[in-house]
């Protein structure tokens, strides 16, 4: 890791440095009003090299999948296959107008086509949009198609959505930005939905439930049939969050189970890569019954041709364009090299590393639900006194992983949530647990050097409280 | 938890204090200590009316938001400028320089229904 | 099975250890009759034979590598430095997760500072967030954030000429909420008088859908002096050349940063861009990153403001937004500092010079008239026969001349919308003027 402090571009400036050079102006100068041009433009001056050093060591200040071993629970940082990216970067892919007559990108179409029916048959849904740009997106889709339903039906009663309370805070928020009311249902003590609460909250103002399966407790929701025949029962649907479909793909589909409408992440389990931060794709799937309400344009066959065409009940556009097509050239070639076995096989050496994993740790540490858990397990980190989850994964940076999801979900306390997906070697699994085995003993006998890590990295721990109180949130010379 | 024994409460661990004609909220030593660290609060306009149990104020720490509960209905009448540098003082002093708000009382009556001293540490000490 | 390090002998130590007799055996809480189903779907393919196939498959389209293309409406192909992808296909970048171990991400971190501090440069505001899914979405979250912000007002002026897609996306995040969506025409200083009290945000699109760009003098004061909220949503190449919108008064500034680095990828990943005033910062929703220090008294960065978020405030949080364009604004950071100072001045200056060379080619040809007064890379020309017969007939010659009108207004059946870059050449924008000239003979 780089431990050397990188300026910013604005320290490495220097005026009359030229980075990219452009083509001379083959056509005459056209004045431009003064009322309209700007006087001053405050950006830096780099060399092209300065800028290349720059931006090769701040990545290597960075820990990644590529250089590090990412167990963070449920966000699925499996291996990014490089075959993806040489798949995305053909040039025309790169280069195709989205305005593009249609006759001229029937390849796109095409592409599109395939892996909408592709995602549908893995789900066991019957249409599906690739529109939504992340997870959160796709959510506030599924959301807004519910609410349209009932509208439609002329049910103007139907507001309340429940959201167990092991649920990603996106799914409470999707629901304010809709405008429906997020009702909280409580986990029972095997941390599933309390099927007791989920019936005292049944009624005329349902509007459905949102539901996460296998749940953020990396546990297979066993009452999911139940679930979703009672809210059905009760006029409501079932919107299925896919956060953490790594653990099913080819073992079960959740359209078979009732849901009528659920989103997958594309940069989770479709191995399309984070980026920092994105860009994701928050596919969204539906059943029959809200097929027609998905947002739109979509792909469909006419003929021979593959054509755009929006839903006759479609909630309508979630973003311009058709979705971030050059993260599904990569998901499509992902699938394609898996075909239904290898889909099948993801799943389950996912939750067979999760078990081994699990089988490891709860030999020292608090795991909560022993039973056997799908493609992650929660942990406790508080494992000796005056030692919280943020130590320990503060210390793991030590040692040189990153650390897994701490402090989620929120039932959970000194929530540590372990993840290490199918792409992780046995050897990787048992020096992690091993680690985990001397950071107990650590705990136990030094914990200051839990209190005091990370001290391997470029800076320690930031003080997040200042940087809260008096932000700074750009470069002032 | 520290108490101030001339303030009324809440639940939802806001206090209320007379002061003259007006009175003072802010929210309890029990509150800013599970917050931890505030830096930031986000307070109402002057002149904007409240019914008792509203939510008039925002306090975020780095890791929580929390709404603030307006004890009695009333009329805001003062905001405390000094949270704009110093939100810490919420947990420095939480009943005195980490006031919130002063109001006017639209129904002084509402003061009888809040948690006396006492009764709101019974009630704090179960969480 | 590609991907997956497991052996048979992996797979067998592993069932010792947890004590299961099969794999089969982990799934017993999935339903037995939904075990296993059988999916239908083509046969696995070798890497090889899937670049094999989508090889093919991209030969079924058009680019805009081949050709003259001066199609724009809200996607443009400008020129993208090799730096760029370089760089930011790094594995270090592209696969690293969100930052939220500040210790271990700070390449990301001080990677999206740079981006901040940059995009508020350009923008001529104090605070950037770390980006939104595009433009349309960002413009549809800050009509939502100056709601929010300047509570109990339901009106909403937005311009008649806002792009067609940009106005759907903010009727679908606005659909749950009373709020009046009111379209205003003309000089927007004139149309700025129309702000009154119960009126939240003006909304400006700079340039327009239809290429024009306002004179934005005196907009900002109508604005502010009725209570409300500037929003401007601006082209950032056009941003390097015209005075920022800040400058003019806007209190929340958007873009669509594809052009800064991106490339046109058949509509995304886009980059949508949010930036504001120092007061609305914390009505600002998406990720931000501030500077911090360590005990030591090291200078890191840090994500900060996370209160406003979903993860912690949840159903009370302004969006729900978690993920979103992160290696896109990576990409167009790295584009701006390959570029820099005078780079992207230059970049906007070829994209004026050049539009405004073949708007005063095509303006000589008979019966084609250029309908705007002032405009930056894209202008709006009325054509002597329908657009869309115009566009059929070139494209057959290799040349698009740019985007019908009627594809989204089907009564302005005479109006074509041209884009100009600095990627077009003047033999290009030569042949653009002699095919249409044939074409509308």
């Amino acid at each position: 890791m780089n431990l050397t402090p990188e300026p910013l571009v604005y320290g490495l400036s220097s005026p009359g440095r030229v980075g990219v050079v452009l083509p001379e102006s083959d056509v005459p100068v056209a004045p431009v009003p003064a009322w309209l041009e700007r006087d001053t433009l405050p950006l830096p001056e780099l060399d092209e090299l300065t800028t290349v050093r720059h931006f090769t060591r701040l990545s290597q200040k960075n820990f990644s999948i590529d250089t590090n071993f990412y167990p963070l629970g449920s966000c699925t940082m499996k291996y990014n296959p490089k075959a993806n990216e040489a798949a995305a970067a053909h040039p025309s892919w790169r280069n195709l107008h989205p305005y593009a007559p249609e006759s001229l990108s029937q390849g796109a179409l095409e592409l599109v086509f395939r892996l909408q029916e592709i995602l549908a048959e893995i789900g066991g849904f019957k249409a599906v949009s690739l529109q939504p740009a992340a997870g959160a997106h796709g959510e506030l889709a599924g959301v807004f198609m519910i609410r349209k339903y009932h509208l439609e039906r002329g049910d103007t009663r139907r507001v309340k959505i429940l959201i167990p309370d092991s649920a990603h805070g996106t799914n409470p928020a999707s629901c304010t930005m809709a405008g429906l009311e997020a009702v909280t249902i409580p986990s029972n003590a095997e941390g599933g939905v309390d099927l007791g609460a989920l019936k005292a909250a049944l009624g005329p103002e349902l509007a459905g439930i949102m539901i996460t399966n296998p749940n953020t407790l990396g546990l297979f929701e066993r009452n999911i049939e139940e679930i979703c025949r009672l809210v059905h029962e009760a006029g409501g649907l079932v919107y299925g969050d896919g956060a953490n479909m790594n653990a099913v793909t080819g073992v079960f589909r959740p359209g078979d189970s009732g849901i009528d409408v659920m989103h997958f992440n594309l940069h989770k389990t479709f191995s399309t890569p984070h980026g920092g931060g994105g860009p994701g794709v928050g596919m969204v799937a539906a059943n029959a019954t809200l097929a027609e309400f998905l947002p739109g344009p979509l792909v469909v066959k006419k003929g021979a041709a593959f054509a755009l065409a929006t839903p006759a009940k479609s909630i309508g556009r979630m973003k311009a364009f058709y979705g971030n097509f050059a993260v599904l050239v990569r998901a499509y070639a992902y699938v394609r090299m898996l075909g239904a076995e290898g889909l099948r096989r993801l799943a389950e050496n996912a939750v067979l590393n999760a078990n081994y994993l699990k089988a490891l740790v709860e030999k020292r540490w608090k795991v909560k639900y022993g039973r056997r858990c799908m493609h992650e397990f929660v942990a406790s980190g508080d494992i000796a006194e005056g030692v919280h989850t943020l130590d320990v994964a503060k210390r793991l940076i030590d040692y040189g992983f990153h650390p897994p999801t701490i402090y989620f979900p929120l039932i959970v306390p000194e929530a540590v949530m372990i993840e290490p997906t199918e792409t992780e070697s046995k050897e990787t699994l048992d020096a992690f647990a091993a680690v985990l085995d001397k950071i107990a003993d650590e705990a136990r006998d030094n914990p200051a050097l839990l209190h005091d890590a990370p001290t391997t990295t470029p800076v320690g721990r930031l003080d997040e409280v200042a940087a809260a109180r008096c932000p700074v949130l750009c470069y002032r010379a | 938890m520290k108490l101030d024994t001339n303030a009324r409460y809440r639940k939802s661990h806001e206090w209320v204090r007379k002061d003259g004609a007006q009175y003072v909220v802010g929210i309890s030593d029990h509150a800013q200590e599970s917050l931890g660290d505030i830096v930031f609060v986000e307070l109402p306009a002057l002149g904007k009316a409240f019914k008792q149990g509203d939510a008039f104020a925002v306090v975020e720490s780095v890791k929580a938001a929390s709404d603030v509960y307006l004890p009695m209905s009333g009329k805001i009448v003062a905001v405390n400028d000094a949270l704009e540098g110093a939100p810490d003082l919420i947990n420095r002093e939480p009943y005195a320089g980490g006031w919130l708000v002063k109001f006017e009382a639209s129904n002084p009556a509402e003061w009888d229904g809040l948690l006396a001293p006492a009764a709101y540490e019974t009630e704090a000490s179960k969480e | 099975m590609p991907f997956v390090p497991n052996t048979d002998a992996d797979r067998a130590a592993m069932l010792a250890a947890i004590g299961a007799g099969s794999v089969e055996e982990l799934f017993a809480d999935v339903p037995s009759a939904r075990r296993f189903p059988k999916l239908e779907l083509p046969k696995a393919l070798s890497e090889l034979e899937i670049l094999r196939e989508l090889d093919a498959l991209a030969k079924k389209n058009e680019a805009t590598d081949s050709g003259a293309w001066f199609v724009g409406g809200g996607a443009y192909s400008h020129f993208v430095p090799a730096m760029v992808p370089a760089l930011a296909g790094r594995g270090e970048f592209l696969t690293a997760y969100t930052p939220y171990q500040a210790e271990v991400s700070q390449g990301t971190l001080q990677a999206i500072f740079e981006y901040q501090s940059m995009a508020a440069a350009l923008f001529g505001v104090e605070t950037v967030n770390a980006s939104h899914y595009d433009g349309a979405t960002a413009l549809a979250e800050a009509v939502l954030m100056a709601l929010h912000a300047v509570s109990d007002r339901p009106r909403v002026m937005i311009p008649a000429a806002l792009h067609p897609e940009y106005r759907e996306v903010l009727a679908t995040y606005l659909e749950a909420f009373e709020v009046e969506l009111v379209e205003w025409t003309g000089p927007a200083a004139e149309a700025a008088k129309g702000v009154d009290s119960r009126t939240a945000c003006f909304l400006v699109q700079w340039p327009d859908f239809e290429g024009e760009v306002h004179d934005l003098s005196g907009v900002a004061d109508a604005v502010h002096a009725a209570g409300a909220l500037l929003l401007v949503h601006v082209d950032p190449i056009f941003a390097a050349l015209a005075k920022s919108p800040g400058s003019l008064g806007a209190d929340i500034v958007t873009a669509e940063g594809q052009a800064l680095g991106n490339a046109l990828y058949y509509g995304g990943p886009y980059l949508g861009m949010m930036g504001a005033t120092a007061k609305l910062v914390r009505k600002m929703p998406g990720r931000i990153v501030g500077e911090a220090k360590d005990k030591d008294g090291r200078l890191g960065y840090v994500l900060t403001l996370s209160a406003r978020e979903q993860h912690i405030r949840r159903e009370k949080a302004v969006s729900n937004i978690c993920s979103n364009q992160g290696l896109v604004m990576l990409q167009s950071t790295i584009y701006m500092a390959a570029l820099g100072k005078h780079g992207m001045a230059r970049v906007a200056r070829l994209c004026w010079d050049k539009a405004h060379y073949a708007a005063a080619e095509l303006g000589k040809l008979p019966g084609f008239k250029v309908a705007n007064r002032t405009f930056f890379k894209e202008f709006l020309v009325r054509t002597p026969v329908p657009a869309a017969e115009l566009v059929a007939k070139l494209e057959k010659r290799g040349v698009h001349p740019g985007l019908a009108l009627s594809r989204w207004h089907p009564e302005r059946t005479h109006e074509l919308l041209v884009a100009v870059t600095e990627m077009n050449t003047k033999e290009q924008i030569d042949l653009l003027a002699r095919s249409l000239a044939e074409a509308s003979k």
